[in-house]
């Protein structure tokens, strides 16, 4: 090696005495002007032992410097003999010096000389690397740095994770090095290695062990150590399969939580009080134009805007709700037809309300820091925040609204008026007072859903028309009259929903639904949990 | 004498014919004046009124099923657009190779999709007289498979309004699809001719608004007749009240299911005579708020005269047509007014006031 180097230093000097002579680079450091000498070198092997011993210098820049080489980024300028970053700005190259990074002005970009390096370097450069970042103090570079070596792994990695471990604290990470320890072993020679690294493997949901393990599978030289491996891929896949069921049903509980919110207000109106309220959409999308406007009053705190929203909507909705009960549907009562015709023209007024005094094109609604992300809970399963909050708020409205029904004074009214009317006036409840509080929950409720809408979808004049149709569905498909039938029929129908859209389409998926519901309606009319007692034959 | 038998005591009716067949008349007289004459009506005017007709007779189908059979259906919009699509589907085919594309064969939505052949529901519809029977089979089948499905199971009321909106705006959504067939998002359009004379001259426009009002007189007659006849009188006796009548030994859900499909067949009507004049069917005519419209059309006329409902028709939709050239941002507030202050204040519709009159 060493004679080689002398041979080929010799016949480029010979060749390019020039050349060789200016490329001298002088940082300072001994160590470091040695190995960017030796990075400069026209063979591979010389450039190669250069970076090692760029990795190796102590120098605190050096990890900048190899990601720098690796990324293309760092340049030299033969001139000053300085290696430097090379910045571009206002259409004019600028170069600032990469020991002590001062700026060293312009240049012409011809000036920026290249470090060459071929594909074989770079492998070597990023587990250099990744080997510096393993032992760096942060966690999350630790933890990258882990997975960055197992997606390109070698049987050499082992013995490295087997040191680091001992010095590792962080479980996550010692988690990752061990399969990735596992993983590296995946490629030993020895067959009796790779069939005791295939055994511990066997819990490992990573996508590199999974890539690693598919190739065994078909080409590995050993036989037992190939069926090994097929057994143990074959059940890595079925967890795989299992997760996705899972994440199917996430994702269907969440599309049916939406549903949920959106029709339970109309559970009450609809459901509680017998009365159709075309408006429920609009009121839905009253809720979120909400908190657009909160969200303009205060745009420096999105997360308390949104939970300032919530009540602002319930406020906002509820008494729209209660106006809309008071003017229009308290002399229509008895007549469900003519309350579905006119709660229909207030609805086309309110939406032409929110056009004309907003806009009538879609708003933006921006979402707080807590709401965006993802929950990684093992290879495979993600689930996201968003979706996560939709779910849990869903559940959290609908236990609000059930105890207020069960154990408040007005929930009991509530009751007792829809029972049986004149009983309960009698009694001495003052009904018509009562039919405006629930109508202004039930509207109230569906502004809330507004605020929930407006995280997930666009904000426009048009958003509580697409809700209007399924928010219906639910509620005739759970049964009205019954909270719990709005919330147990809100969910299957979501999951329903999922579970056909990756072999339907969402599109057709929503059809079948919107087919079965209409079938489904045939064979009980009265929903999937009836009212059973007087209060059905009312 | 049958019309004189059908039409005794119908006031309105009589009143609405004769106006209509003065109408059928005046129209191609004036169209066909010198156009710097003061009567002169234009031809854009011609089709205007000729889609208001359509519009009308959907309307009296509405009318005859909501005034006389107690259903309100939100998704009448849906046969109308069928029965608009299967004639859609004839014009489509009359294009043959003056398309974008040049294909004898196929129609440019479905070159531009990459399709090689025509799809098997496309067969027979060059033939007018196939096109013809479908305007009335396909919406009638529906409403009957949708109507046998939903009064055998009793859902009445408020419930099979809601269904019929699924029912509209699950089709909506299939039609959107561009692999239905149907062109997805933009529908059929770009029509030349039909029967051989093209859509674009005077003459057809005139032919279609004559056919459209030749329709609407027929299809009055008809719904007319269907009412006073012994069917018709079960049928007022069901709306009132659908247990004693069933009591009593009718067979409910025979007579809702035959006006029904009567009346789908006849919304099919219209939206075959409305295509060719609009020059356009695309999915947006199967949108809920189309079916609800109607029903306010029906509403605001009068339900349960037949002639209110075309009355109605024509007069919100004239409204609709001055006020979103004049003042399109109220437009939608005058309709939400009109919804609820006639539901609030005037029960019976335009005609109920006249006839309060009359009967004073």
């Amino acid at each position: 090696m060493m004679l080689r180097t002398v041979v080929t230093t010799l016949f480029v000097c010979l060749l390019f005495p020039l050349t060789a002579a200016a490329a001298a680079i002088e940082t300072g450091d001994a160590r470091l002007d040695a190995a960017f000498e030796q990075i400069l070198d026209r063979d591979f092997d010389v450039k190669a032992t250069g970076v090692a011993a760029l990795a190796a210098s102590d120098h605190p820049k050096t990890s900048e410097l190899l990601r720098g080489l690796l990324e293309g980024r760092l340049r030299y300028i033969k001139k000053l003999k300085r290696p430097v970053w090379m910045q571009e700005q206002d259409g004019k190259e600028r170069a600032i010096d990469a020991i002590d990074g001062k700026p060293l002005g312009e240049f012409s970009k011809r000036k920026f000389k290249k470090f060459p390096i071929n594909n074989a370097m770079r492998g070597q450069i990023r587990g250099l690397v990744a080997a510096m970042e393993l032992s760096n103090p942060d966690v999350g570079v630790r933890l990258s740095a882990v997975n960055n070596l197992l997606e390109n792994s070698e049987p050499e990695h082992a013995e490295l994770f087997a040191r680091l471990l001992e010095k590792e604290s962080n479980p996550e990470v010692r988690e990752a090095m061990q399969s990735g320890m596992a993983v590296a072993r995946l490629s030993d020679p020895d067959p009796a290695v790779r069939s005791a690294a295939i055994s511990e493997v066997a819990d490992s949901l990573a996508q590199p062990v999974r890539n690693r393990l598919t190739r065994m599978a078909a080409e590995d030289a050993d036989p037992t150590v190939r069926g090994e491996a097929q057994l143990t891929l074959q059940k890595i896949e079925e967890r795989v399969t299992f997760y996705g069921h899972i994440e199917t049903l996430f994702f269907g509980l969440s599309a049916g939580s939406v549903l949920v919110l959106a029709a339970i207000g109309l559970a009450i109106t609809f459901g509680v009080m017998g009365v159709i309220n075309m408006a429920h959409g609009e009121l839905i999308m009253l809720g979120a134009y909400t908190t657009y406007v909160i969200q303009q009053l205060m745009p420096d705190m999105l997360g308390l805007s949104i939970v300032l929203s919530i009540p602002a909507a319930f406020i906002v909705s509820g008494l729209m709700g209660i106006a809309i009960e008071r003017g229009v549907i308290r002399f229509l009562y008895g007549r469900p037809l003519e309350t579905l015709l006119a709660t229909f023209g207030v609805s086309l007024i309110l939406q032409q309300l929110v056009r004309t005094l907003i806009s009538p094109q879609n708003v933006p609604v921006s979402n707080p820091e807590f709401l965006s992300g993802l929950w990684q809970i093992n290879g495979v399963l993600a689930l996201t925040y968003n979706r996560l909050y939709i779910f849990v708020f869903c559940l959290l409205v609908f236990a609000g609204l059930f105890m207020v029904l069960k154990y408040t004074r007005l929930g009991l009214e509530v009751r007792a008026v829809s029972q049986n009317r004149g009983m309960a006036r009698a009694m001495g409840v003052r009904s018509a007072r009562v039919d405006a509080l629930t109508f202004g929950l039930g509207s109230g409720i569906a502004g809330i859903a507004g605020v929930a809408l407006s995280q997930l979808t666009n904000v426009g004049p048009n958003l509580g028309q697409a809700y209007i149709v399924d928010s219906f569905m639910v509620v005739v498909f759970g049964g009205v009259g019954n909270l719990w039938g709005t919330l147990i029929g809100g969910l299957s129908l979501g999951i329903a929903n999922k579970i056909m859209e990756p072999w339907a389409g969402a599109v057709l998926a929503k059809i079948l639904v919107l087919v079965f519901i209409i079938l489904f309606i045939q064979k009980r009319p009265r929903g999937l949990f009836p009212q059973k007692g007087r209060a059905a034959e009312g | 004498m049958f019309l004189m038998r059908i039409l005794k005591n119908d006031r309105g009716g009589q009143v609405f014919l004769l106006v209509l067949l003065a109408v059928v008349i005046a129209v191609p007289i004036l169209n066909g004046l010198p156009a710097d004459h003061p009567l002169y009506l234009s031809t854009y005017t011609v089709t205007l009124l000729g889609k208001y007709l359509t519009y009308a007779l959907l309307a009296v189908a509405v009318d005859l099923v909501w005034g006389y059979l107690g259903i309100l259906s939100l998704g009448h919009a849906a046969f109308f657009a069928l029965g608009g699509y299967a004639m859609g589907m004839y014009l489509m085919r009359q294009i043959g190779e003056r398309g974008v594309y040049g294909n004898p064969e196929l129609p440019d939505f479905m070159v531009f999709l990459n399709w090689q052949e025509l799809p098997w529901f496309w067969s027979g519809f060059d033939q007018f007289w196939f096109a013809a029977l479908m305007v009335f089979l396909v919406p009638g089948l529906l409403a009957f498979v949708f109507g046998w499905l939903a009064f055998r199971s009793r859902v009445t009321g408020v419930y099979l309004s809601i269904i019929t909106q699924a029912l509209t705006y699950a089709l909506m959504l299939a039609f959107f699809r561009n692999e239905m067939g149907f062109g997805g998002n933009n529908g059929l359009t770009d029509f030349k001719d039909i029967l051989g004379f093209s859509l674009q001259s005077d003459s057809t426009r005139l032919g279609l608004f004559i056919a459209s009002g030749i329709a609407l007189g027929f299809g009055y007659l008809a719904c007319r007749a269907l009412v006073k006849s012994r069917l018709g009188r079960v049928a007022v006796a069901i709306r009132d009240t659908e247990d004693r009548t069933r009591f009593i030994g009718y067979k409910v859900e025979h007579v809702k299911l035959a006006i029904f499909t009567f009346s789908a067949m006849l919304a099919g009507l219209a939206g075959a005579l409305y295509v060719p004049q609009v020059g356009i069917i695309n999915p947006g005519e199967f949108a809920p708020l189309n079916s609800i419209e109607v029903v306010i059309w029906v509403a605001i006329g009068g339900r349960a005269t037949l002639y209110g409902a075309v009355l109605g028709a024509i007069g919100v939709n004239y409204a609709k047509t001055w006020f979103t050239a004049a003042f399109p941002e109220i437009w939608l507030f005058a309709l939400g007014g009109l919804f609820v202050l006639v539901t609030l204040l005037l029960p019976r519709g335009v005609a109920g006031l006249w006839r309060r009159r009359g009967a004073d």
